[in-house]
C-alpha cells in the first residue's frame, strides 16, 4: 500500500520537514513529541468530540443536492461544513488546537488570518476557554474584511495589522511566527491550514479529518457504500481538502480532485494556481510547492477568494500532487462566481467563494450518470456577500 | 585549500571581535562592496553580508525594510556573486553570507557553495536551514567546497543539542542573546548572563559570538566578557538608511570598539 502520511522525520516524500530558525526549535520539538499522545488521550478525545457535537454542531450534514445532480446528470452530495459554528470548516482545527494548547500549559494564543475566517474561529475558541488571543492580519485584508475584524474584536481578540511586505496573509503568517520567536514560552501558535513546519500539517489534517470520517459513515447510510467515485474540494493552503481527502487516501479507486484558484486566468499574472505556477521551495517552515521568482522570492498570489489567496500549498498536497494520488485543477474567478450563483439558485445555499471553486469544477467533468460525487462545501457565503453583490450587480 | 580566514582570525586575534551585518543591495544596488571596504578600513573584524528574501521571518523591522529595499533595487543571489567577484582583491577580512534558505535552494545549494568558494566567502548563516536537514542533505556540499555553516543557539537550546551543533560546526557558534527577532536591545539581565555563563562553562570546541540585540558599545563590551565578541546588525543597517552613510561608518565602528 502506498503511504500518503507523514514519516517519522516529518516528511511526505520530498515535502514537509521543519525549516525553522533555532528560536522556534524548542517549541516545535516539544509539540512534535507530545501532539499525538495528547490527541490520543481518552479525556482529550472526549472533550474534543463533545465540543464538536455541542458547540460546533457536528456531524455536519451530507446533503443530496438533487437539482445540481439533475443538472450534471449524476449524484452530487454536499458536505455541509458551511453549517458549522462560525460558518466554515476552520473551527474543527481551532477547537482541537485550543484543547492541545491547554494541555501544553500555554496561556496565550496567536494566529494568522487572511479573509478572517481562521481568525474568527480562533477568537471563538479563545473566548470559549478564556485564553488571551492575538490575531495577525494583513493591513490590506483588515480593510477588505471589516465584519470579520469586528467579530474577532467582539470576542475579545486583539487584531494586529501586518504591515510588512505585501500586507496580506503570507505577511500575517510571518508576523505570527515573529511573535512566537519573541514569546516562545507562554504562547501557542494556532496555524489555520495544513502548512507550516512539521508537525503542523499532520496535526491540522488530523483535526480536519473528521470531515471525511463523517462522510464515509453518511455515505454508507445513504448509498450503501462508504466510498464515492469522486471527492472535490478547494485548495488554498489545503485544510478543508485534506480533511475531505483524509479517510479516502487509501481507497485508490476514489478519485480525489483539488481545485485551486486560477484568479483571472492561469497565464494572467493574477492567479493562485500553485501547482501549475509554482516550483519546489521552502516557505513558513516547510518544503512544498511555492509560487516564486527564479531568484526564490515569494510571489504574491491573486484570487477573488481571500481564502485561496496563498502562494503555497501544504506539503501533503505537494506530495499527493507529485505522486498523482490527487488531481490538481484550477477554476477562474468568473467560473467560481457563476457556480456560487448557480448553487444559490438551484439549492438555496449561498456558498463561500472558496467552496464555489470546487462546485465550478462539476461543470468541467463528464459523467455517465452512475457516479457518486462528494463536494466539500467548506464555508458559507455570508462573508462574501459584498463581493457577490458587486460582481452580479445585485 | 587556503587557510580559512575565519579560523585564522579566531586563532590569531586577542581581544573582542566585532562582526557587522548588512544587507547586500541596500541602500543602493552597488553599495555592497563600498560598505564592506569602509567596514574593513574602520576596523570591523569580519562581515556578514545578507542576501535579501521576501519573507525574512527571523528579522525585525529594520532588516526587513533593508531586504525589501534591496529586492526593489534588483538584488539577487546571482547578482551578489557577480558583485563579489572582486571581493578578495579589495578585502582581507573574513566574509560570511547570511540569508534564508529558499533563495539558496533556487540558486542550487551545490552551486551556492561553489560560488562562495570562488568568491572567497568563508561561510554562510542560514537561520531556517535546521541541523537535521543540513546534516542529512547538504553537509557534503558545504565541506567539499570548504565553506563553513554557522549554527545559531538560543537560551532554550538544550545542552545535548548544543553539543551536537558544536560537533557539526567549524568556525564559531552564533549565540542569540535571547529568543527574539533581530533588532531588539540586549537585556543584560541575570537570565541572559546565566545563559552566557552556562555556555562558557560547557567548554565547547568552537568559539562563540553573541548576536541579535547588540547595538552599542556597552552591549558589545558585555557580550565580549562571555564570548569572543559580538555581531551588530540592525543598529548598523539603521545608519545605512541615513544620508552620507559611507562617511558615518568609520565613526560607528570606532565608537563600538573604543575603550573609553
Amino acid at each position: 500500500m502506498n503511504n500518503y502520511q507523514v514519516n517519522e522525520n516529518g516528511y511526505y516524500g520530498d515535502f514537509g520537514g521543519a525549516y525553522i530558525p533555532e528560536m522556534l526549535y524548542p517549541n516545535i520539538e516539544y509539540l512534535r513529541q507530545h501532539y499525538l499522545n495528547i490527541m490520543h488521550e481518552p479525556a482529550f478525545q472526549a472533550e474534543f468530540q463533545q465540543l464538536l457535537r455541542d458547540y460546533v454542531g457536528r456531524p455536519s450534514p451530507l446533503f443530496l443536492a438533487e437539482r445540481l445532480s439533475e443538472k450534471y446528470g449524476t449524484t452530487v452530495y454536499l458536505k455541509r461544513e458551511d453549517l458549522n459554528h462560525t460558518g466554515a470548516h476552520k473551527i474543527n482545527n481551532t477547537v482541537g488546537q485550543i484543547l492541545l494548547a491547554e494541555r501544553l500549559g500555554k496561556k496565550r494564543i496567536i494566529a494568522e488570518t487572511g479573509a478572517g475566517q481562521h481568525g474568527v474561529a480562533t477568537a471563538t475558541v479563545c473566548a470559549l476557554k478564556g485564553i488571551e488571543c492575538v490575531v495577525y492580519m494583513g493591513e490590506v485584508d483588515i480593510e477588505r474584511q471589516a465584519p470579520n475584524v469586528a467579530r474577532m474584536k467582539m470576542m475579545g481578540a486583539t487584531v494586529i495589522p501586518a504591515t510588512s511586505g505585501s500586507k496580506t496573509l503570507k505577511d500575517a503568517t510571518n508576523e505570527a511566527m515573529r511573535d512566537w520567536i519573541n514569546n516562545p514560552l507562554d504562547t501557542h501558535y494556532i496555524i489555520g491550514s495544513v502548512v507550516g513546519p512539521h508537525p503542523y500539517p499532520d496535526m491540522v489534517a488530523r483535526f480536519q479529518s473528521v470531515i471525511s470520517e463523517e462522510t464515509r459513515k453518511q455515505l454508507q447510510e445513504k448509498t450503501g457504500s462508504e466510498t464515492p467515485d469522486y471527492v472535490l474540494a478547494c485548495v488554498g493552503g489545503g485544510s478543508n481538502a485534506m480533511g475531505m481527502f483524509y479517510h479516502f487516501l487509501d481507497d485508490e479507486q476514489v478519485k480525489l480532485i483539488a481545485i485551486e484558484a486560477a484568479g483571472k486566468g492561469v497565464d494572467s499574472g493574477e492567479s493562485a494556481a500553485t501547482t501549475l505556477l509554482g516550483k519546489e521551495g521552502v516557505l513558513h517552515g516547510s518544503r512544498s510547492i511555492l509560487m516564486q521568482t527564479p531568484d526564490g522570492q515569494v510571489v504574491e498570489p491573486y484570487s477573488i477568494s481571500a481564502g485561496l489567496d496563498y502562494p503555497g500549498i501544504g506539503p501533503q498536497h505537494a506530495h499527493l500532487f507529485k505522486v498523482k494520488r490527487a488531481e490538481y485543477v484550477s477554476i477562474t474567478d468568473e467560473e467560481a462566481m457563476q457556480a456560487g450563483l448557480l448553487c444559490a439558485r438551484l439549492e438555496g445555499i449561498i456558498p463561500a467563494i472558496e467552496s464555489a471553486h470546487a462546485l465550478a469544477y462539476l461543470e468541467k467533468m463528464n459523467f455517465t450518470g452512475k457516479e457518486t460525487v462528494v463536494v466539500c462545501l467548506s464555508g458559507r457565503g455570508d462573508k462574501d456577500l459584498a463581493t457577490y453583490m458587486k460582481f452580479f450587480d445585485l | 585549500m587556503p587557510v580559512n580566514r575565519l579560523n585564522e582570525l579566531f586563532a590569531r586575534k586577542n581581544g573582542p571581535l566585532l562582526s557587522i551585518y548588512f544587507t547586500a543591495g541596500y541602500p543602493e544596488i552597488d553599495s555592497t562592496l563600498k560598505i564592506a571596504e569602509a567596514l574593513e578600513k574602520a576596523g570591523a573584524d569580519f562581515l556578514e553580508i545578507g542576501f535579501p528574501y521576501s519573507d525574512p521571518l527571523a528579522d525585525g523591522p529594520v532588516i526587513q525594510q533593508s531586504s525589501q529595499k534591496a529586492l526593489e533595487n534588483g538584488m539577487t543571489v546571482e547578482l551578489l556573486f557577480e558583485q563579489l567577484k572582486d571581493l578578495r582583491k579589495r578585502l582581507t577580512i573574513p566574509v560570511l553570507l547570511m540569508g534564508y534558505f529558499n533563495p539558496v535552494l533556487q540558486y542550487g545549494v551545490e552551486k551556492f557553495c561553489k560560488s562562495c568558494a570562488d568568491a572567497g566567502v568563508e561561510g554562510v548563516i542560514v537561520p531556517d536551514l535546521p541541523m537535521y536537514e543540513y546534516e542529512g542533505m547538504y553537509k557534503d556540499c558545504f565541506s567539499n567546497n570548504g565553506v563553513t555553516n554557522i549554527f545559531l543557539i538560543t537560551p532554550q537550546t538544550s545542552d545535548e543539542r548544543i553539543r551536537k551543533i558544536d560537533q557539526l560546526s567549524k568556525g564559531f557558534i552564533y549565540l542569540l542573546s535571547s529568543s527574539s527577532t533581530t533588532g531588539k536591545n540586549l537585556a543584560l539581565n541575570d537570565e541572559a548572563e546565566h545563559y552566557f555563563s552556562r555556555i562558557r562553562e560547557m567548554n565547547l570546541n568552537n568559539p562563540t559570538m553573541i548576536g541579535f540585540g547588540i547595538s552599542d558599545r556597552e552591549s558589545f563590551r558585555k557580550a565580549a566578557e562571555y564570548t569572543r565578541g559580538a555581531i551588530v546588525g540592525s543598529a548598523f543597517v539603521r545608519i545605512l538608511g541615513e544620508d552620507n552613510y559611507l562617511e558615518k561608518i568609520d565613526g560607528f565602528i570606532r565608537n563600538l570598539k573604543s575603550n573609553d
